[in-house]
């Protein structure tokens, strides 16, 4: 259970993360000098955050270090930081497929590493660089020069990032690693130093010089784009608010009814509901305490045999995930501001794509919703995807022909389609071609072929395991004993999974609980699984 | 047909005074005769075209949907997109055989036979998508609500993919029958023609015995009513049907209830279009003017007014219901396909349909052969787009930013689309040498109704005496019937 609030700010996490989740928090960065850095790495030199800066003022000496430090940031020059990404860490699990096809968690890029760069400095006149990096906009290339040495790398925009910095993750560049490693992007370890005072690795440096090239690259991003649209997808509050009325932020969607009143999605219905006689099965997301860290899509991956396709694939928006992390941005433009403004739909929307500066960054874990009148259902001629009576969508892999409709009919768009045949084919290299690497494969889960859909099944094969267990012992199955496995490998337990049926089960307190929400209720789906509202200590101007 | 008085107020239908023998040896001289060379160029390049589509068909089933440019959010694009053009064209056929004809629009005669056959190849052209579309087409029966092995296995009703098998396997053997029927007292009369020997025995075949004597023409005209009766509710209930792949579902900017109407509409509109675009070049190429006159092409135009003017309502109430329904899905759906990276597409779509069909309202441009050309080539193209901003625009940017991405067509996807029109084209031309391209024997029937004629034939350009004399030359044996059915 996590009904308390974390904080906003979740030290330790991975630098990019603080990048993105600072300037919310802590805004005096903005205010700072253009090149404080957020990434608060406490051996850069000018990594001053405002409460340091203040504790140290009394030493003169420290403050001329850092004068001249700041001083030799010449114009034009940038501080790098070099961080290591939240799944292949410095490079030593980069041979993994699974982890080179993760997502990052802030980028959503894919199989490479970029310098991330401030969209100010990327608009500049020196550079002008693509924004929008993704199938549209190419990103551009350019040369980062760092103590000596120069990195070729594509540049990503980083919302958040501090004005005059640009990020590097390590772990890439490797050409002894193996097959999935090698050559995929450029080794930043050369540009790391040993710090002559405490013998400590150097993660950053200043007086970078970054020089634009005529190149362009493709990058692999599995969300290319960024923004809420004004939409209420992940549901927030204040911790003000929520103390006042734990249903703070999650107002109830209402539909106006033919009679003039108003009712919730869920009961207005033109459906006959299934039948529940036993079980149903359902799931609760807790945004408040997810991270975004992505070891649910990798434990999915584990779980599910979920192929690997590859950058190329990514770039053409066929990752595979079966549970995907949206990672949204809040934008400078929102309803509100455009009624007050008077910005007409067409500015607003436009503006609404783009991030703020310093945005605040949300982390929504999306899988197949279960949807009790689901929308993918009706559509497939074959009767290839179906509902169970414990509440679970399920598809039968044998039956699909492949039209696809159902993927197209999903308002989650969490289906994922088999575009070619990903196992035993050499054109996809990701160890489901060999023998060794098949003995990695989940035998309780098929393998599924060309030409058919696939989607989350709930780990169906845990709840039937779990099932069977209980019934042999003559009893039902007991709350938390069926987990899913991106329930299982979630570090802050934000997934909960069991039987809605069952009011022992944890799911089933969630799901009464005041900052429950389903996602896009007003379709009148009726999903199985729900999220929580996130609840932010911050204050009502900051949300 | 029953003989109409006739009206001088009308223009004739069929011009330059001709006989009930010139009727014959005009509409039969292209199965008669040697095709130039500039049909065999184009029958070469169709041919060729339509070869490219099928091995990149080959290609596709060989190694798997990915090589078309579809993505996890855009999972139908040019596929489907072809696929209700190509049945939207086949609409036009339908509508001037069955519904002109209890209208009893005499003007229909001159096109309805090529209007049908276009009918029949655009719906062949556009089987090819829903079948090759699936992931496993191999497996593609299961569409089919057979009884079968695999268990209680059943197809399932509620899929509007599934209506769509019923609706075009209906269609198109309704379609084919009336067609054929139609065909047979016109092979009979080739067959009469035929002077080798293999002409004679294909087309003794094809006309089914056809004697020509009164009872089989009542018949003739009863099974023709009966089917028109058949195909008049399928012109309504075929796009309609196909319209429900959109409009049953939950998609912002496809779940519409004005889809039905507004895609038949559409239908008939792009149909007519491809007609006037197929006629106005068969006209020329197989010396057809007399038959398919300004009358005609007018007469069509008109409906391109009607119909593109309803498209053009529906796209505005779409606009209109979209703000109206205070859905933000909605709202943005409808604003993103008119300003959002696909504007082209919209505006397109909104140029070539609603703007260009209107300049029809100056009779000058309506009698104009060269501008109706242009325009009709403006409608099949703004057609296409239409599909493509209803598919593609609703999905790519649904209801999770998220999930919004971009469509890339892969050369597969063109090069499938531009092998169909090949493959539209090989069956055309082919038709077009083959067949009667008109109606001949219902021709013969309006004839004296609808304007200037001659009661004595003049000599025809060649003696039919003369070509038998030649193949008796160069086949010694050959069978000889210059007998002429009227």
């Amino acid at each position: 259970m996590h009904d308390g609030v974390y904080p906003a700010v979740t030290a330790g996490a991975a630098p990019v993360v603080e990048a993105a989740e600072e300037p919310a928090t802590a805004p005096e960065h903005k205010e700072g000098d253009a090149h404080a850095t957020p990434h608060g790495r406490p051996q850069a030199p000018v990594a001053v955050a405002a409460p340091v800066a203040a504790a140290i003022s009394a030493d003169p000496a420290t403050i001329s270090t850092a004068a001249a430090n700041l001083n030799k940031v010449k114009g034009g020059a940038f501080e790098l930081v070099i961080y290591e990404k939240t799944g292949l860490g410095d490079g030593r699990l980069a041979n993994n497929p699974w982890l080179q096809e993760l997502p990052d968690p802030i980028s959503r890029v894919t199989w490479d590493n970029y310098i991330t760069m401030s969209i100010a400095d990327m608009n500049s006149d020196d550079f002008k660089f693509n924004i929008l990096n993704g199938q549209e906009q190419l990103s551009n290339v350019a040369e980062v020069v760092v103590n000596g040495v120069t990195l070729k790398l594509p540049v990503y925009a980083s919302p958040g990032q501090a004005k005059g910095t640009i990020g590097i993750a390590l772990g890439y560049g490797r050409t002894k690693a193996g097959k999935t490693a090698n050559g995929i992007g450029a080794n930043a370890f050369p540009a790391v130093t040993i710090n002559k005072d405490n013998g400590f690795f150097e993660y950053s440096a200043v007086d970078v010089k970054v020089n634009k090239t005529s190149e362009t690259y493709n990058l692999a991003g599995t969300q290319t784009f960024h923004t809420m649209m004004g939409r209420a997808i992940v549901k927030e509050t204040t911790l003000d608010a929520y103390k006042k009325d734990a249903k703070a932020g999650n107002e109830p969607v209402l539909l106006s009814l033919s009679n003039g009143t108003k009712d919730t999605p869920n009961n207005v219905n033109l459906w006959e509901d299934h039948p529940r006689l036993n079980h149903k099965w359902g799931m609760s997301i807790d945004l408040n305490t997810c991270l975004g860290c992505g070891a649910c899509v990798i434990g999915c991956h584990s779980e599910n045999n979920v192929a690997v396709v590859g950058k190329d694939e990514v770039r053409r928006g066929r990752d595979m995930h079966w549970l995907r992390i949206d990672r949204y941005y809040t934008s400078d433009m929102t309803e509100k501001k455009a009624e007050e403004e008077g910005v007409g739909a067409i500015d607003k929307f436009l503006d609404m794509e783009v991030p703020s500066d310093s945005p605040r960054v949300v982390f929504q874990p999306v899988m197949c919703q279960h949807c009790n009148h689901a929308p993918c259902e009706t559509v497939c001629p074959v009767l290839a995807t179906t509902h169970s009576n414990e509440g679970l969508n399920q598809m039968t892999y044998n039956r699909c022909i492949g039209t696809k409709y159902c993927g197209n009919n999903c308002p989650y768009k969490v289906r994922r389609f088999n575009w070619f045949k990903y196992a035993d084919n050499s054109a996809f290299d990701f160890h489901m071609n060999d023998t060794l690497g098949k003995m990695v494969l989940n035998p309780d889960v098929i393998v599924r072929g060309r030409g058919v859909m696939e989607k989350c099944s709930m780990c169906v094969q845990r709840i039937q395991e779990g099932k069977l267990n209980a019934k042999k012992e003559g009893r039902r199955p007991i709350d938390g004993e069926i987990k899913t496995a991106c329930q299982q490998v979630c570090p802050t337990n934000a997934i909960t999974f069991g039987d809605l049926n069952d009011d022992t089960h944890t799911v089933t307190k969630h799901s009464k609980e005041p900052r429950m929400y389903h996602l896009l209720e007003e379709v009148g789906i009726q999903p199985s699984v729900f999220y929580m509202t996130k609840v932010r200590n911050v204050s009502a101007s900051e949300l | 047909m029953a003989h109409a008085p006739s009206n001088n107020l009308r223009e004739p239908l069929i011009l330059g005074e001709k006989s009930y023998h010139d009727i014959t040896v005009d509409i039969c001289r292209p199965i008669e005769t040697r095709a130039n060379k500039l049909w065999y160029v184009v029958f070469g390049l169709s041919f060729i075209t339509m070869l490219w589509g099928i091995g990149l068909i080959a290609y596709t089933v060989g190694t798997g949907l990915g090589v078309w440019g579809l993505n996890k959010s855009v999972e139908w694009a040019w596929d489907i997109t072809n696929f209700v053009w190509w049945i939207g064209i086949g609409h036009a056929g339908t509508l001037i055989s069955a519904i002109l004809l209890l209208f009893r629009q005499r003007w229909r005669m001159s096109i309805n036979r090529a209007a049908e056959a276009m009918t029949i190849f655009a719906v062949i052209c556009a089987a090819i998508y829903p079948v090759f579309h699936m992931g496993r087409v191999w497996v593609g029966y299961w569409v089919l609500p057979l009884p079968n092995q695999f268990g209680s296995l059943w197809a399932n009703f509620n899929s509007p993919l599934l209506w769509d098998v019923f609706a075009i396997s209906t269609y198109f053997s309704v379609s084919l029958v009336f067609w054929y029927i139609g065909l047979i007292p016109d092979f009979a009369t080739v067959r009469d023609r035929a002077i080798t020997p293999a002409a004679k025995k294909a087309y003794t075949l094809l006309s089914f015995g056809w004697t020509g004597n009164a009872k089989a023409w009542a018949r003739f005209e009863e099974v023709s009513l009966v089917l028109a009766g058949l195909s008049t509710p399928l012109v309504l209930s075929v796009h309609t049907i196909v319209s429900m792949d959109f409009a049953t579902s939950v998609i912002p900017g496809w779940h519409t209830t004005i889809f039905p109407p507004y895609f038949v509409a559409g239908a008939i509109f792009s149909g007519f279009a491809m007609v006037l675009t197929l006629m106005l070049i068969v006209r020329k190429v197989l010396g057809l003017e007399a038959y398919i006159t300004v009358a005609h092409v007018e007469a069509m135009n008109k409906i391109i007014i009607l119909t593109g003017s309803i498209v053009g309502v529906a796209y505005l109430t779409e606009l209109f219901m979209s703000w109206y329904s205070g859905v933000e899905y909605e709202q943005y759906a409808f604003l993103n396909r008119a300003t959002g990276p696909y504007w082209w597409a919209y505006w397109s779509m909104m140029t070539c349909n609603v703007v260009t069909p209107q300049l029809f309202w100056f009779p000058k441009i309506r009698k104009s052969l060269v501008a109706t050309f242009i325009i009709s080539i403006f409608v099949n193209i703004g057609m296409w787009f239409e599909r493509f901003v209803i598919i593609v625009t609703s999905l790519h940017r649904d209801y999770l930013p998220s999930s919004w991405m971009m469509f890339h067509p892969s050369f597969v996807d063109i090069g499938i689309f531009v092998g169909s029109i090949g493959l539209f084209f090989v069956m055309f031309l082919l038709f077009a040498r083959t067949f009667p391209v008109i109606a001949l024997n219902e021709l013969k029937t309006i004839l004296k109704a609808t304007g200037k004629y001659k009661r004595t034939s003049p000599q025809p350009e060649y003696k039919i005496e003369d070509l038998i004399l030649e193949s008796r030359k160069g086949k010694s044996g050959a069978a000889i019937h210059g007998e002429e059915h009227h």
